[in-house]
């Protein structure tokens, strides 16, 4: 028996796995804490969110068991297969799934849903990193941009991105779930770790402010005013040659596009969508009551907290249905609430050593597999991380995703367990296996 | 893996990066949680309330600014069941006047869906102001239950009810559509409530408002930048005149039917009765409404939530005769000198339809003056059967869509709601009775005289007299003349639609008839008026069900008219006997000012026609 125990526990890193036993408890103490009231007190009452949640976490337990107890080869072999198989299931739940919430992404059984997009994530990253670690070099390091440079690295690139944007498409425009669907950016991480060039991320960025500043300014014309006068500027200020001066033309015209595109798209955006840009950037009248409701409640839940908080199950907003969502994607507002600042801090600070952490034992990999694999579940936690918490505290529009071990929701715990026990064990394997 | 070794400061750049994000959190919470005190306020002790500011609906005037409709203050009592802890209930049903039972049967709905414990619902509607008062006096020991100011309509003279029309709480079906509504929101229903709707609310307000655990209201939210003030509804200026209406609805007391004048030149709705009619008051407030509607709703004898100016379909008998004289003028089929016999009917169907003495043949004047069957019979005969057309078919269709540019058969498009379009037969109902090929003019010449399948509304009698009125043309008939302080309308009603018929002549010819009709040896003899040139045609339409309908159209003066009126009165036999004092009453009321005929107002004021008393001798036939 302790043989046995001893086998399976053989090499997994224990200060993972404490890290992750910790976060998914404190999220369960925090889950029952958003729920609370006086007339359900049973913590095993499956009536409530936290009674599920506690079938939810068996569930996991076992999940993480049976991965450990699985040979790793299992995860390299199978990568395609599992992306395929999911991508399929993504597919099916849009015409045999139930509707929740305006999109159609959860299967059904009985009082229990699950949402495949949720295990998309994973299949994702055992794909890249399957097909990364097949190549000698992905993109190109050179920052100058040379056509022939561009070709030769063209293909693969291509292959890589396609997988990330083929769920991204899927789960965004045929399941609506815009959260999710945004979760798959995470791997560009993943890309620049393996060698993507820095100017398309730079571009990408760029583009990035650019599309939010287009958004802010109301006079899409001033904007365009001042594209080109930098342009000017910078032509009159570095070297003058023709190649330059074709180089900022190209550059100008892409940026005017952008601009333009942006209030095109912005224009032709669902309702909703535009309103949660409108409230995050302080645009028009913002309804306190409807639009506007969900983050205002959420910051003055959070900024009500301090120092210390209000305790254990006496917050106030949060107990009195103030905060919506408040189990699941706003599960932070009750950390903030009852444990101040200093629970705040701590649950983000355990968050980032996961990741942190996850990033170390990615890098002492000896295969190629497994520390892509890695990179790819410290982006996707970091990407959680950063837009569910950015949006309760009002630094990100409000993108539906859960805290990763935290919210409540059979899918996501189950999804992020999978994905970082698959890494866990990969990581306990490292020593077999010299690839 | 010489690649790794090169991108291996990547590894730095990406946990850098992660650690920025987190820092620029950190400092956001930071400062959020204690530097930012606004937030902490805001919470303490919870709970915003939201309070509606209901605005006032907008005012209802008459055509010379006298009021018809106005607004009265309500008190709501409103609960939030969650907070009502520690409240002293038996107190509060002392106040209220509730048993404790009621109470909590009350509290119960408020919980269940739509309601829900935590979101304010109606626990009581319009208070009066003694249970206000004694309420108020008392509130901090209601915890949960405050107050909802709103306000009431209020007729000042009981009249124009149907016209105005009736608010009402929103039904469950318009809540799904219309999302400004919230449960228990007032809306309007039926008439010109309804039709103005949107321009009647105006826009609520609510003010977020900060409570303490005593649920006492301690301040506003942030100030309050976020609340929003109540926008008052805009006024209406309605186009009736309420001493009309009034004196209308008076004359109307005891009988069914319609009263509906329009001012010629501009389509303005100058009064629109049904009668019976009903205090508008009695549809306002809160348990008494649902009692008062309840009553009304179940009078099956008299009916007096149904509007017959706008929705009772009545033969219109033989005012019809009009239409038919104008078409066949314009055709040329006839003049002012063309004669058709009569010999007590129409001599080619065996002397069906039947016609009364008036002494044989006619020309065209006097077979308006005197209403004659037969001539109206051969008159539709020449306009279907005419030679123009290969087939009587086609001029059976010529006929109908002359006559639908009066307006039978459509609805007119008024401002207000639910007006029935009336009937033609078109030839497939024809066919569909007597089978194709069986019918001829013949078979359905008693649509001549404006009987059988021929249906017409008030509203569109009135508008047929109005397109003689005005030789041509007529424009939408409409209740409202201004909105808002800028008197505005919709630009559709200053439209002229102009008729089928445009012969003056034919319009001259019709005119002299109508004319003759108020004089001796016409059919309304007995209602000429001192100094005043009426023009009107009486018209007794048949009715299946019982005793016939008087109908009586006019219009005066003669020249430039200024009012053009249709009245039909229910089961009282010839038009002549009943409509026609009421009419011309009304005209010497509108036009003068005061009636030279007391003795016949009186008798009409007195007379009781549904329940048969102080019915007229035969000194009026």
């Amino acid at each position: 028996m302790s043989r046995n125990q001893n086998r399976l526990l053989f090499g997994v890193d224990r200060i993972t796995v404490i890290t992750y036993i910790a976060l998914v408890i404190i999220g369960w103490l925090n889950i029952y804490a958003a729920v609370f009231n006086e007339e359900h007190q049973n913590i095993f009452d499956t009536t409530q969110k936290y009674g599920k949640q506690l079938i939810w976490i068996s569930g996991a337990t076992i999940i993480a068991f049976s991965i450990l107890l699985i040979d790793a080869n299992f995860f390299t072999v199978f990568a395609y297969g599992f992306y395929g198989f999911f991508i399929i299931a993504n597919i099916l739940v849009i015409f045999y799934g139930r509707e929740i919430k305006g999109s159609k992404s959860w299967f059904g059984f009985g009082g229990y849903g699950i949402q495949p997009a949720e295990f998309m994530k994973f299949a994702a990253n055992l794909a890249l990193a399957k097909f990364l670690s097949n190549q000698n070099i992905l993109v190109t390091q050179q920052f100058r941009l040379k056509m022939r440079d561009l070709y030769k690295n063209y293909k693969n690139t291509f292959v890589a991105l396609s997988f990330i944007i083929i769920p991204l498409l899927i789960i965004k425009f045929m399941q609506n779930e815009t959260g999710l669907a945004l979760v798959f950016i995470a791997f560009i991480i993943v890309l620049y770790r393996e060698g993507l060039n820095v100017g398309i991320i730079i571009f990408f960025l760029l583009a990035t402010i650019l599309f939010i500043l287009s958004l802010i300014v109301t006079k899409i014309s001033i904007l365009i005013i001042l594209l080109a006068i930098i342009s000017g500027a910078s032509f009159l200020f570095i070297r003058r040659n023709k190649k330059n001066l074709f180089f900022i033309a190209i550059l100008f015209s892409v940026s005017a596009g952008i601009v333009l595109g942006t209030n095109y798209v912005y224009n032709h955006l669902q309702n909703h969508q535009k309103i949660r840009i409108d409230v995050l950037l302080g645009r028009g009248i913002v309804n306190l009551k409807k639009e506007g409701y969900n983050i205002n409640q959420a910051k003055i839940a959070i900024g009500s907290g301090g120092l210390i908080g209000k305790g254990y199950l006496k917050g106030t907003q949060t107990k009195y249905d103030f905060v919506p969502e408040q189990d699941t994607d706003f599960i932070f507002c009750t950390v903030g609430e009852e444990w101040g600042f200093i629970g705040s801090a701590f649950v983000i600070f355990l968050e980032l050593f996961l990741i942190l952490r996850c990033i170390f034992l990615a890098e002492r990999q000896r295969s190629d597999f497994s520390r892509i694999y890695g990179y790819g579940v410290a982006s996707v936690l970091f990407f959680h991380l950063a837009v569910n918490i950015g949006m309760t505290i009002g630094l990100m529009p409000i993108i539906g995703i859960p805290l990763p071990f935290f919210s409540y929701g059979g899918s996501s715990l189950w999804s992020f367990t999978i994905l970082l026990f698959i890494f866990i064990k990969l990581d306990a394997n490292r020593l077999l296996i010299l690839r | 893996m010489s690649n790794n070794a090169q991108l291996g400061n990547r590894k730095f750049i990406i946990a850098g990066f992660f650690c920025l994000i987190i820092l620029i959190f950190l400092s956001r919470l930071f400062y959020m949680q204690l530097i930012d005190k606004s937030y902490e306020l805001d919470s303490k002790n919870n709970a915003f309330r939201y309070l509606t500011e209901y605005p006032m609906r907008g005012l209802i005037y008459d055509r010379n600014g006298k009021l018809l409709v106005v607004n009265e203050p309500s008190y709501d009592l409103v609960v939030i069941p969650k907070e009502t802890k520690g409240c002293d209930t038996a107190s509060l049903c002392e106040v209220l006047q509730i048993s404790k039972k009621e109470y909590l049967k009350r509290i119960k709905k408020a919980c269940q869906a739509p309601n829900s414990p935590r979101k304010q619902s109606i626990f009581e509607k319009q208070m009066s102001a003694k249970t206000y008062a004694a309420f108020q006096e008392k509130q901090y020991r209601f915890k949960g239950f405050f107050i909802q100011k709103r306000t009431v309509r209020k007729y000042p003279k009981p009249i124009a009810a149907h016209l105005l029309g009736y608010v009402g709480e929103i039904n469950k079906n318009q809540l799904e559509k219309q999302s400004y509504y919230k449960d228990g929101d007032y809306i309007g229903i039926t008439g010109i409530e309804r039709s103005y709707e949107e321009l009647l609310r105006g826009k609520k307000g609510t003010q977020i408002a900060v409570t303490d655990v005593h649920n006492k209201i301690i301040g506003k939210y942030m100030n309050g930048i976020y609340d929003t003030l109540a926008i008052q509804g805009k006024p209406l200026y309605c186009s009736i005149d309420r001493d009309l209406q009034d004196y209308g609805e008076k004359l109307m007391q005891g009988k069914k039917g319609a009263i509906v004048a329009i001012e010629p030149s501009t389509g303005e709705i100058l009064c629109l009765v049904s009668g019976p009619s009903y205090d508008p008051n009695l549809l306002v407030g809160g348990k008494e409404r649902s009692k008062n509607f309840t009553t009304l709703y179940n009078d099956s004898l008299n009916l007096p939530l149904f509007n017959r100016a706008l929705t009772a379909m009545y033969p219109p008998g033989s005012i019809f005769k009009l239409i038919d004289a104008l078409i066949a003028q314009n055709d040329g089929l006839i003049n002012r000198n063309t004669v058709f016999p009569c010999q007590l009917g129409y001599p080619p169907m065996g002397g069906k339809p039947k016609c009364h003495p008036h002494g044989g043949g006619t020309n065209l004047i006097r077979s308006i003056s005197v209403s004659c069957n037969s001539y109206y019979s051969y008159v539709f005969r020449e306009i279907v059967d005419q030679k123009k057309y290969p087939h009587f078919i086609d001029g059976y269709n010529h006929w109908r869509d002359m006559v639908t540019t009066f307006g039978p058969g459509k609805r007119l498009g008024t401002d207000l709601p639910f007006d029935k379009p009336g009937n033609i037969p078109s030839t497939k109902y024809y066919d569909k009775v007597f089978g194709k090929n069986s019918w001829k003019s013949n078979t359905v010449v008693s649509l001549g005289i404006g009987q059988s399948e021929l249906l017409l509304v008030p509203l569109q009698m009135a508008n047929v007299v109005s397109i003689i009125a005005n030789r041509g043309f007529y424009v939408t008939p409409h209740s409202v003349k201004g909105i808002g302080n800028e008197k505005k309308i919709d630009k559709k009603f200053k439209v002229k639609h102009f008729v089928g018929v445009q012969n003056q002549d034919a319009y001259s010819n019709v005119i002299d008839g109508m004319q003759g009709a108020m004089e001796p040896g016409g059919t309304a003899s007995a209602n000429k008026l001192k100094g005043i040139i009426v023009c009107g045609k009486t018209g007794t339409a048949q009715n299946p069900h019982g005793k016939s309908h008087a109908v009586f159209l006019a219009f005066a003066p003669r020249e430039n008219p200024k009012i053009a009126m249709a009245c039909i009165v229910e089961n009282a036999g010839f038009g002549g006997i009943w409509s026609a004092p009421i009419v011309t009453l009304m005209m010497e009321k509108y036009l003068k000012g005061k009636t030279d005929r007391p003795d016949l107002e009186k008798r009409i004021l007195e007379v009781d026609l549904i329940n048969g008393k102080n019915l007229l001798s035969t000194e009026f036939h």
